[in-house]
């Protein structure tokens, strides 16, 4: 039998104790859940549903649950858990009905949840039904296959399925209706659709359009949206990629296009034409390629040439960015942009530190040094790990320059004379003594509601409320101690709406032409239709680019507004010719690298500012957004001491191009990975040294042994043609990835290449025909030239991803310059009689201990926890003496403490009105760790900040401030609202990441979850408002998944936390197991059926207990 | 799976050659159906693809594709529907069986995959007289018919093994106007190996 659930059931012996454990969901803690709510479930639950983590088949049958409301108890069982009955294959679902029955048909319980309901099966979905079993399954299993094992994209695998799109298009043509079996959903439909959607969901799959828009419509609805969410989790998918690993590659069904080995797809895809192309691209060696572009300083576009512009997003100067911000924008960009360079694109890369705001003017008065001092200082911290990452920019400037002033101001001006700038008069807070608008969360006054004397201006520690700071009641200034007044204040807006006229048409244009990836494309869609708003532009600061405005000569530009101009003002720190690249977009093509965090301030807000200037200016073509890098099992955590930040790479020992490699390889490209030390040695281990170090150094090493250090004279055979065009196949996708800017995935191309290599040479031996006779030292010789050339195509390949090691490999192997080149084909480029250098190894095991020991070093706890005991804090007495350092240290810390709790709050669904009134800070998360003075003394100035603001991410930002309120409500202000940032200094923000609850660890979910339904207060979505079924959420938490939930019945039962706590089930009585009870006495097939009624049986079925 | 063959091949028994040859297996499967339900044959059957799903001609529309969709028609045609269970829970433990006869059954390619099937049929027999529990439906028909080759093959020990499949086939096709011409499976009264549980 094909099915591998079969293969697995026999593969497998199991014991029988494992079943009835308590499961819960993804996390075995919630095993632990209290036994009162287990009680709770016995009687509601007529059914039981038990799902193996990371089935296929999950899906539909959690789908169809939720399609006709079935009263079902959901479930989940570990891999290797035995399944219920011996019939059922441990993979599928199995579904014990009230009699005691158990269906494992996927189809059947589907089947049986519509006819619970009194929906009859017809000859259309029965029809459907069988044709999904028997050929949609098989060739949606190598689909999966081809995809999780050997890494496909999305493209590839649904290739897999064949004519299978083809039908299910044709049916509906062919009968007009909206559904499959009618014009209404059926069973059909969300069996179909429960098998389609793992393989369909990348939105880069092609799909037929009344397909299309069927398969959205069905992802779309409740039911099917609530079970991806349910079903669908990484770490499930992560559970099936392995359990699919053991299984033999799916056989492919006669009549299918399913070839899923992956030497099948490469032997296939070689046409004779292929052979021949590469074997005539082999003889043109290296005159073939071409001459490699060196262009002169300072880069500036040329006429006739693809000229590249890349930035990547400004890292804010006063945080050391970690492993997620390296790979979110600066490491991604660099790759980017060392494989246009080797394209003889005519490229420009451009970055520097953002150094603006008041985050910078605190840790100066903290430092006792000037803002200027403390951006020098940091600037060049920043500088130092970028270059010991290996960053090529042409360019690494900053934004505290007479330039960004200059730019920032003539934009301004520009927007004023066009009328795309509002004025208007905001409420707030106004020390006299301190001589500034008050942030919400530098006053203290008496609850408007529940009168505790020592309410925060955000939020009151006694009713747990959320204020608005101008409603406290006697307020008091934490710096100063004394009376804020409330004051009106002028700011200036930015009149997006007013704008989106020219945003739309420009948007529209730049989607259909330019490479967005697919989250860039909704967090920018879900902005636009959440409607835009003036934006506030102005804030009460010194640190920033003063406003060329009278009346507004005290403020300076807000960070968003003047951050992303950095890009524009350090180019003209470069080069005085800057416009040439920032006000010519007919010659020049923009790529902004980021994290998502950071979307719409480069989609929206910063497009806007520059379409409002109506300069000429040269807007993003490709906006390349990362999802987030995750560090173990949790987050990156500065304060926690929990991850591995940039200044500390290096001091593992380990080489800046090991580091590039893995981060490169877990980039997290279209979902969100992590980091994981136990996967960077295994990647080392197996990837660096035994495939492309390996091959590269055994290609060089029978240069040198047998022949002397020169490439011997080759004769191919048909062999190594094949050779030759396999190489070439995977060099044409490592191009076709790389121009979409799939970097991941086209290091895979990369590593698949040498392994074609390793292979060529293990078949060919070499180094036993060398010994041999004349024939086969000719023959030896042949291969070796080849796999040398290999692994000078090699030495280009890896450039981009790890320059050292493809210049020691270039030296290694003596590569002529002018070879350092890329170009479609693969030809001779070490001809015989080349000679080689010498050669070595160029990677270095490592050893599990080393690796145990930097687990532990960089795992958490050597700094210490922030919850120590509560100091206590008496108010300061009016009129105290002026804000010293330390005071202003502690009060930030317990500003961002607040902010994390009303985040909480805000998060668990506080009243809207008070979230409201939250002001930016209050998302940002703010400043340093809580309340203990005595611990931000001695901890470096990095752990002044909060560990949200220090997750994956591009982190960095600071264009990704969201300068705001961090709830649903959008990031944004208008000009009725509070202008939230006269105040505090957005550190959260700056940081660009919206910090997140501490408590549980994130559990990154895979395809696009609505927000969380239960468990956990859900980190809010920043501004989607409905999740898309097509794309991730772009700031979505989902809680650890209890382990039986309930599915909607009839009437009730929308899963809550509380309910969902794990149950001890009846017992499924089903048979005897052959283990617990002795067989029976054997039947003759003879004795009269009759006696075998119900009765006899159940007395033959024993309770496993 | 060997390409384009059946799992059910009756024309295989000797002497039924002529039916099989013109129909070819599916359709002589559905034909043995048609006849078992009690119904005129005048269905026109087509098979499609290399794996011959069979295709049922309707005067209207596009026809039905598939063993367990045109099987379950025939039924309808028949007004047999107790064939395809009386309730909700009956009807889907019949769809499972008829799923699991052309998902597994049809699928086993090798002497391994057979014994496998018989093992779960045999566990899955033992405490029921039919595949539904204690009702002759449609999955009985045609798990016999697509087991009837399997069945012909097995040794006398072999059948001693799946006794539970054995006492089931062999019910099954004494049951009226099932087997009609396929070969009578022949199972031996006494056990003969008697260590063999």
């Amino acid at each position: 039998m094909a099915t591998p659930a079969a293969r697995a059931a026999k593969s497998s012996s199991r014991e029988s104790s494992a079943s009835r454990a308590p499961v819960g969901g993804s996390s075995r803690e919630n095993s632990r859940a209290a036994p009162a709510a287990r009680f709770r479930f016995h009687h509601r639950a007529a059914m039981r549903l038990r799902v193996a983590t990371g089935s296929p088949a999950a899906l539909k049958v959690v789908a169809a649950a939720r399609s006709a409301a079935a009263p079902v108890q959901l479930c989940w069982a570990e891999p290797g858990e035995p399944p219920p009955s011996p019939l059922c294959p441990p993979w599928a679902p199995a579904l014990q009905l009230e009699s005691g029955a158990v269906l494992f048909s996927p189809n059947a319980i589907c089947q049986y949840f519509f006819l619970r309901r009194g929906q009859q099966p017809t000859d259309l979905t029965a029809q459907w039904l069988e044709w999904e079993a028997t050929e949609l399954q098989p060739a949606a299993l190598a689909a999966l296959y081809a995809r999780l094992v050997h890494g496909r994209t999305g493209a590839e695998a649904a290739a897999a399925l064949g004519g299978a799109l083809g039908h299910i298009e044709r049916s509906l043509a062919g009968r007009g209706t909206a559904y499959l079996a009618g014009d209404a959903e059926s069973v059909a439909d969300v069996v179909v659709w429960g098998t389609l959607f793992p393989v369909l969901r990348d939105e880069a799959v092609p799909v037929a359009e009344l397909l299309q828009s069927w398969f959205r419509s069905m992802t779309r609805s409740e039911a099917c949206r609530s079970a991806a969410d349910t079903v669908l989790l990484p770490q499930r998918l992560q559970e099936f990629t392995a359990c699919l690993q053991k299984l033999p590659p799916p056989r492919p069904l006669p009549g299918t296009a399913a070839g899923c080995e992956e030497d099948d797809v490469s032997e296939r895809a070689l046409t004779e034409e292929d052979v021949a192309a590469a074997v005539d691209a082999w003889n043109r060696g290296a005159a073939a390629l071409p001459k490699p572009w060196r262009p002169p300083k300072p880069v500036l576009p040329v006429e006739g040439m693809r000229n590249v512009l890349i930035t990547s997003a400004l890292p804010y100067v006063n945080n050391v960015p970690h492993l997620g911000n390296i790979i979110g924008c600066v490491l991604s960009a660099d790759a980017f942009a060392r494989y246009s360079r080797l394209r003889n694109w005519n490229t420009l890369y451009v970055c520097g530190t953002d150094e603006y705001g008041t985050a910078t003017e605190t840790k100066a008065v903290e430092e006792g040094l000037t803002p200027r001092q403390i951006c020098d200082k940091y600037h060049a911290v920043h500088a130092d790990i970028y270059r010991w990452f290996d960053i090529s920019f042409d360019c690494f400037g900053r934004t505290t320059t007479p330039q960004q002033t200059a730019i920032s101001q003539d934009i301004f001006q520009r927007l004023q004379a066009r009328g795309f700038v509002l004025q208007d008069t905001v409420q707030q807070l106004h020390c006299a003594g301190c001589q500034r608008f008050l942030a919400d969360r530098f006053v203290e006054g008496i609850c408007p509601f529940c009168a505790y004397q020592e309410a925060r201006g955000d939020q009151c520690d006694k009713c747990g409320k959320l204020i608005n700071a101008v409603e406290l009641k006697t307020p008091r200034c934490k710096l100063c101690g004394g009376s804020p007044a409330v004051q009106p204040t002028r700011h200036l807006f930015l009149d997006l709406p007013k704008l989106e006229e020219r945003l739309q048409p420009w948007l529209e244009n730049c989607w259909a032409t330019g490479n967005w990836t697919a989250n860039a494309r909704y967090i920018t869609r879900s902005w636009i239709r959440d409607g835009l708003r003036p934006r506030c532009i102005t804030r009460d600061l010194q640190w920033g680019t003063p406003v060329p405005l009278d009346g507004f000569r005290d403020k300076v530009f807000y960070v968003w507004f003047d951050a992303p101009i950095g890009y524009l003002s350090i180019t003209a720190n470069y080069t005085e010719h800057w416009e040439r690249w920032w006000k010519n977009p007919q010659q020049v093509e923009l790529y902004n690298f980021m994290a998502k965090d950071n979307v719409p301030f480069h989609s929206v807000v910063f497009p806007c500012s520059l379409l409002g200037a109506d300069d000429n200016y040269t807007l993003v073509n490709h906006l390349i957004a990362t999802e987030y890098l995750n560090y173990e099992d949790g987050k990156f955590s500065k304060s926690r001491g929990v991850g591995v930040f940039g200044d500390m790479a290096k001091d593992t020992g380990i080489a800046a191009d090991v580091w590039r490699f893995y981060l490169l390889y877990v980039r997290p490209e279209g979902q969100d990975s992590a980091f994981s030390w136990g996967d960077l040695m295994l990647k080392n281990n197996s990837e660096l040294l035994n495939n492309l170090g390996n091959f590269i150094n055994r290609a060089g090493m029978f240069v040198c042994k047998f022949f002397g250090g020169a490439v011997p004279p080759m004769a191919l055979t048909p062999d190594d043609h094949r050779l030759l065009a396999r190489v070439t196949a995977e060099l044409r996708q490592y191009h076709r990835l790389l121009e979409r800017v799939r970097i991941r995935d086209a290091l895979r191309c990369v590593l698949n290449i040498s392994r074609h290599g390793n292979q060529y040479i293990q078949v060919n031996e070499p180094w036993k025909r060398i010994k041999g006779g004349e024939e086969d030292r000719q023959r030896a010789g042949t291969v070796t030239g080849v796999a040398v050339n290999v692994a000078a195509l090699l030495a280009v390949l890896v450039q981009p991803y790890m320059p050292a090691v493809g210049a020691a490999i270039q030296a290694q192997l003596c590569l002529p310059p002018e070879c350092a080149v890329l170009s479609h084909i693969f030809t001779c480029t070490l001809p015989p009689g080349h000679r080689v250098g010498t050669v070595s190894p160029l990677f270095q095991k490592l050893e599990s201990e080393r690796i145990d020991a930097l687990r532990k070093r960089f795992g958490g706890g050597q700094a210490k926890p922030p919850n120590l005991p509560a100091q206590s804090d008496p108010p300061s007495a009016p009129g105290a003496a002026p804000p010293d350092p330390g005071r202003i240290r502690e009060l930030t810390a317990r500003v961002a403490e607040q902010g994390d709790r009303v985040r909480q709050l805000k998060a668990s669904g506080a009243d809207g009105a008070r979230v409201d009134g939250e002001g930016g800070e209050k998302q940002n998360g703010a400043v340093p760790p809580p309340r203990y003075p005595q611990l931000s003394r001695v901890l470096p100035y990095e752990d002044a900040l909060p560990s949200g603001c220090l997750r994956g991410g591009s982190g960095v930002t600071r264009a990704g401030r969201v300068p705001t309120r961090g709830t649903e409500r959008g990031s944004r202000i208008s000009p009725r609202e509070t202008p939230p940032e006269s105040r505090a200094h957005p550190t959260g923000v700056r940081a660009g990441h919206p910090p997140v609850p501490r408590s549980p660890p994130r559990t990154p979910p895979l395809w696009n979850p609505s927000p969380p339904r239960s468990g956990a207060p859900p980190q809010k979505p920043s501004s989607p408002r409905e999740p898309n079924p097509w794309t991730p959420h772009p700031r979505r938490k989902i809680p650890p998944r209890p382990r039986h939930t309930f599915l909607p019945g009839p009437g009730s039962l929308q899963p809550g936390p509380s309910r969902c706590a794990p149950l001890i089930l009846p017992r499924i009585v089903l048979r005897r197991s052959a283990a617990s009870a002795p067989p029976p006495p054997p039947r003759s097939p003879f004795i009269t059926f009759a006696r075998h009624d119900a009765a006899s049986a159940s007395a033959n079925r024993q309770p496993v207990v | 799976m060997a390409a384009g063959a059946g799992p059910f091949r009756p024309g295989a028994s000797p002497g039924k050659m002529a039916a099989a040859a013109r129909l070819g297996p599916v359709g002589d499967e559905l034909a043995l159906l048609e006849k078992a339900l009690g119904l005129q044959s005048g269905n026109k059957y087509g098979a499609q693809g290399e794996r011959q799903v069979p295709v049922l001609q309707t005067n209207n529309g596009p026809g039905l594709t598939g063993l367990i969709t045109i099987a379950s028609y025939l039924v309808k045609q028949a007004k047999k529907e107790q064939l395809l269970g009386s309730s909700a829970e009956e009807k889907a433990v019949v769809h499972q069986w008829l799923e699991y006869r052309v998902t597994q059954v049809d699928r086993q390619s090798s002497r391994e995959d057979t014994r496998t099937v018989l093992k779960h049929l045999n566990a899955h027999l033992e405490d029921k007289v039919y595949f539904a529990g204690n009702s002759f439906t449609l999955a009985d028909i045609l798990m016999y018919y697509g087991l009837h080759h399997v069945m012909v093959d097995l040794t006398v020990q072999e059948k001693e093994i799946y006794l539970n499949v054995s006492r089931w086939f062999n019910h099954i096709q004494h049951y009226p106007g099932v087997r009609q011409h396929l070969t009578n499976v022949v199972f031996i009264k006494n056990r003969l190996y008697t260590n063999a549980h």
